[in-house]
């Protein structure tokens, strides 16, 4: 995250010190990427040497205000309007762990899946319990709540992630199953018993592995 | 606490022989008032059916079904319309509002078969609409209301005559985003005040508004949530 631009950008409102920029950031992200007051105070003496942003006198408080110079003001506007890159797709622990578990022999990869959906889903519980309550005019309420809108959209990609994924492995297994079946023989009178992948009770319908 | 909606070991099969299919396999569950509990799972997971039977639109092959301690199974074809009436709301996709009927007559309609005056019944299906936010649709006709409004009739007919059990099935399915979402708050206010709500989704972010969720695979529940909580963002609510 562009702890710099974000700063940055706060500036452009009004010229603010540490303390306070931290609190206008957190009240709009609502401290889900809290920031420490020292990375603040690192982060502003690396914009002042760039030249974005200048240290005025010591306010009444004794606390060292910074405003935003012009050429601080041109680089939140590039920020602005420069999409976020995509290019190195950030390290993903659970499609990380999920393509080690179908690989990894002896891991239950159902039970991987429904552990983690029903983790997320109560997160996504979580998200929307507080979505009810932050409603308000305050732009900075409506931010806050954008913020959660994000995790809120999140949770439930990796939720439709995990669904696909499961309908996918059980699929294959399906698949597995019947060519097992062709293998064996075709004396059997009980194609539905091996279509079944093994340690799966019956499904309702036979398209069930396809589903959604 | 007693359940509003108890259902214990619920089976449902389908077809004979050969061609049986197990619906549901000896589902236990509940949902007591002031609750609103979330079904998910893929088509084919029995999560419809389990909707139906708690609606007594379906007979359980084995277990029992109660509403507000009346088992459905004991009662005769009569006694349970008589309980569809005058005890469980029911929401679904398509709306299924009359056509011919303004939003008013279509919310009244159950009070109606139900025997009170069509004026006193007029008058409760205006509350209910009030309550769901367009009493001043009244007298349109669903034909001239959008998908949203013809919904929260559909929810103002559900809620009709205190009934403290509303099943609702996949009801923001034929509805936008922002549309859905009022819709689940409405679902959720109303469980606030009192009902017990049973929501068949397969969107997670619709099924976050309940308090619990439960997970069908194949007819079985496989798991259940909603008790965790993410702590630095609850602690951040609470300031």
């Amino acid at each position: 995250m562009s702890v710099k631009h974000a700063l940055l950008a706060l500036l452009e409102t009004e010229p603010m010190y540490g303390y306070q920029l931290r609190a206008e950031f957190e009240q709009r992200t609502g401290e889900t990427w809290p920031l420490n007051v020292g990375q603040v105070y690192t982060t502003l003496t690396r914009l002042e040497r760039d030249g974005f942003a200048a240290a005025e006198a010591e306010n009444a408080e004794g606390h060292v205000v910074y405003r935003i110079t012009e050429a601080g003001r041109d680089e939140v506007a590039a920020w602005f309007t420069t999409p976020v890159a995509r290019t190195q797709p950030p390290r993903d622990e659970l499609a990380i762990k999920l393509a080690l578990a179908v690989t990894v022999p002896g891991v239950d990869i159902g039970t991987v899946i429904q552990q983690q959906r029903s983790a997320t889903m109560a997160a996504l519980q979580d998200y929307t319990r507080l979505k009810r309550r932050a409603v308000g005019a305050d732009p900075r309420e409506l931010a806050w709540s954008l913020v959660l809108d994000s995790l809120v959209f999140a949770a439930e990609a990796e939720i439709r992630w995990l669904d696909h994924c499961e309908a996918r492995l059980r699929r294959a297994a399906l698949e597995a199953g019947r060519q097992n079946s062709r293998l064996d023989d075709e004396t059997s009178s009980s194609h539905r018993e091996f279509h079944r992948p093994a340690g799966e009770t019956p499904s309702t319908s036979g398209t069930e592995g396809t589903s959604r | 606490m007693n359940p509003i909606l108890e259902l214990t070991d619920v089976t449902r099969v389908h077809g004979e022989g050969a061609n049986q299919v197990h619906a549901l396999r000896g589902i236990s569950f509940t949902a007591h008032a002031g609750e609103l509990v979330a079904v998910m799972g893929p088509s084919g997971s029995g999560k419809s059916t389990l909707l139906t039977i708690a609606g007594g639109l379906d007979q359980p092959t084995a277990g029992t079904v109660s509403v507000e301690g009346t088992h459905l199974g004991g009662l005769d074809l009569q006694g349970r319309a008589r309980m569809r009436r005058t005890s469980i709301g029911y929401v679904f996709q398509g709306f299924n509002l009359i056509p011919a009927l303004t939003a008013a007559e279509n919310v009244a309609l159950p009070r109606e078969l139900d025997g009170i005056s069509a004026r006193a019944a007029r008058k409760e299906a205006r509350t209910a609409l009030d309550e769901v936010g367009i009493g001043e649709l009244a007298d349109r006709f669903p034909d001239d209301m959008s998908g949203g409004q013809q919904q929260r009739v559909a929810i103002a007919r559900a809620i009709i005559g205190e009934r403290r059990l509303i099943l609702a099935d996949e009801p923001t399915g034929a509805l936008d985003t922002e549309t859905g979402e009022e819709i689940l708050q409405l679902l959720r206010a109303r469980c606030d005040a009192g009902a017990a709500g049973v929501l068949v989704t397969h969107e997670a972010r619709h099924a976050a508004w309940a308090d619990r969720v439960v997970f069908l695979r194949d007819g079985v529940v496989v798991d259940e949530t909603g008790a965790d909580r993410v702590d630095v963002l609850t602690e951040h609510a609470a300031r």
